[in-house]
């Protein structure tokens, strides 16, 4: 009976004009659905999560990846509007972070065209996926363990602000909303780094941003959420442009469709997030995202059914 | 003298009109025999075969799940049809995975040039019963009698790669050694259902129809046909295809209304 209805369900099939495949509409609403929901839960855009399980589902990598810039635009308009009523944006530091990222996503698309025309776009982009979404999950899953502890010894959190190396470089800037004074390099460089990953990877790259501009750049935690999604909201909308211009790669269904799911599921994760004690949801998360990771090594590492791929070049005629 | 002269005159005269007559004599002769020429030829020029297809346009909408087109026709004696169905060509490149530090990389590539990105077979017999191999390698009837020609300097296995394209445009049912069957109606009158896949192209396609006879092909037709698609789908293909950054900026600009309209919806509650 339950079979028979989601049978039903997924019988409702919508063609994808770009990705050229036919896809049932409720998995595609189910997986932004789910991926909005963890993202409102932990906080965080959720991007790369969506790209692999596009390509598990059949989706081409190069599309998915497309495809989910465009994507990261949209889901990330609520909250830089939330965050700018509460006047936790810091423009000069957006805008610093801005040039970095265009500059680095440029480079990007660059790099994307030329590996999808030497045929290597899609292992590059599962290894990206696998090295930064291991390291970041290893990472979040230490962090979150390390808190649990320290919420059982009651032991104070560590001092964020250091002084390092990295405040002696030239071109200081004054930042007067994150009440810093360092070197504009900084924020250009993390910036440009981004934007190349969030390029290749079709991100936003909020999970490597974020814990940049506090560790790195030493940003209060409170102006860093709605700075770093006023920097992704351009750095994506161009991305999405260069991507349509150079790869003709974004497909409007598919990222309407993914966005409908998502806003819908970023509410309820939201608002369950806000009752769940957060260590705990951190630990599950860094879980899922080094699950991925997993996966997708696993998929470059074992023997494919096929060796040999056949890539059209140009057009027909 | 003057006589002589005249008589002269009127003997020159009679022989131009000789020399005339005979040369229109001789022309009309010329005339007679090519019309004889053309009238005993003509059996030999007419077609042998003629065909024609149902349909010339095929309009796929982004549910199509594969059509039969009609082919039918006429010969003047008996004989064998083989029918060839060529899609749009291209350039296809097919890149070859190895292991690379424990991870499978494409590595060597082949592109091949002018690939048809569609090709089918259909026929009144066997191909094999009809036309010696030679024939069927110089009209390269048969899915393994393509001429696949790479782009560049031939690797050394590149047969290897050639098969490899074969067995994956098979494996999508792009290329197939039948897509239907000829079948005929009394000595003269033929008809073929061939059969397009879900997953067939689109594009200017080429139906060559052969005459075949006694192992020799004797007569050949060429019907086109036009596959295109049609639908919001193909209008979004075109448009994002034609117009890239025009398409990039209103998907952007969907993008931001959608996430605004979200904002606003959940604001108010």
């Amino acid at each position: 009976m339950l079979g028979a209805i989601l049978d039903w369900l997924l019988s409702f099939q919508i063609y994808l004009p770009i990705a050229e495949i036919s896809i049932s509409v409720f998995l595609l609403l189910a997986l932004g659905a789910g991926v909005g929901f963890l993202s409102g839960l932990i906080g965080v855009g959720g991007g790369f999560l969506v790209t692999p399980l596009l390509i598990f589902i059949g989706v081409p990598p190069a599309v998915a990846v497309a495809t989910q810039s465009n994507q990261v635009v949209a889901s990330s308009v609520s909250g830089v509007l939330v965050h700018w009523g509460r006047g936790n944006v810091d423009f000069v530091m957006g805008g610093v972070l801005l040039i970095g990222g265009l500059l680095g996503s440029s480079i990007g698309i660059v790099v994307f065209s030329l590996l999808r025309q030497f045929g290597q776009i899609d292992v590059v982009i599962a290894i990206s996926y696998v090295v930064t979404l291991g390291s970041i999950g290893l990472l979040m899953m230490v962090e979150s363990i390390q808190a649990l502890r320290r919420i059982r010894r009651k032991a104070p959190p560590k001092k964020l602000h250091q002084h390092t190396w990295v405040h002696g470089l030239p071109f200081k800037l004054r930042f007067k909303k994150s009440r810093l004074y360092i070197s504009a390099i900084l924020p250009i460089s993390v910036g440009a780094f981004v934007g190349l990953l969030s390029a290749v990877m079709g991100v936003g790259g909020a999970f490597m941003l974020v814990p940049a501009m506090i560790y790195l750049l030493g940003m209060p935690t409170s102006i860093v959420i709605g700075t770093s999604l006023f920097q992704i909201i351009f750095v994506s909308g161009y991305v999405t442009i260069l991507q349509s211009w150079q790869n003709h790669a974004v497909d409007i269904m598919l990222a309407l469709l993914l966005t409908i799911g998502s806003v819908v599921g970023a509410q309820f994760g939201g608002r369950l997030g806000a009752k769940l004690p957060g260590e705990q949801l951190r630990f599950l998360m860094a879980a899922l995202v080094v699950t991925v990771g997993l996966l997708l090594l696993i998929e470059l590492v074992r023997r494919p059914a096929n060796l040999y791929s056949i890539m059209a070049v140009g057009g027909l005629h | 003298m003057t006589r002589s002269r005249r008589q002269d005159a009127s003997t020159r005269g009679d022989n131009g009109f000789l020399l005339r007559s005979a040369g229109l004599f001789i022309l009309a002769l010329c005339v007679l025999a090519a019309c004889t020429l053309a009238i005993a030829m003509r059996p030999a020029t007419a077609k042998s075969v003629v065909a024609d297809i149902d349909r010339h346009l095929i309009a796929i909408t982004t549910d199509f799940s594969g059509q039969d087109v009609l082919i039918f026709g006429a010969v003047d004696q008996p004989g064998d049809i083989i029918m060839a169905m060529w899609g749009p060509q291209g350039d296809v490149q097919v890149h070859h995975k190895e292991r690379v530090a424990g991870i499978w990389v494409n590595r060597e590539a082949v592109t091949f040039g002018n690939v048809p990105s569609f090709y089918g077979i259909a026929s009144s017999r066997p191909l094999y019963e009809l036309l010696a191999p030679d024939v069927l390698d110089r009209y390269q009837l048969g899915v393994g009698r393509l001429r696949l020609k790479t782009l560049g300097a031939d690797a050394p296995n590149v047969a290897d790669f050639r098969s490899a394209l074969i067995r994956e445009r098979q494996r999508g049912n792009l290329y197939a050694d039948k897509v239907g069957r000829v079948t005929f109606v009394g000595d003269t009158l033929f008809r073929a259902n061939l059969r397009l896949p879900s997953t067939v192209p689109t594009g200017k396609f080429l139906i060559e129809v052969y005459l075949a006879r006694d192992g020799q092909i004797v007569d050949a037709q060429t019907i086109p046909l036009v596959i295109s698609k049609v639908g919001f789908g193909a209008d979004i293909y075109r448009f994002a295809n034609n117009n890239g950054f025009a398409y990039g900026v209103v998907a952007v600009i969907v993008a931001l209304l959608a996430g605004w309209l979200a904002h606003l919806m959940f604001r108010r509650r």
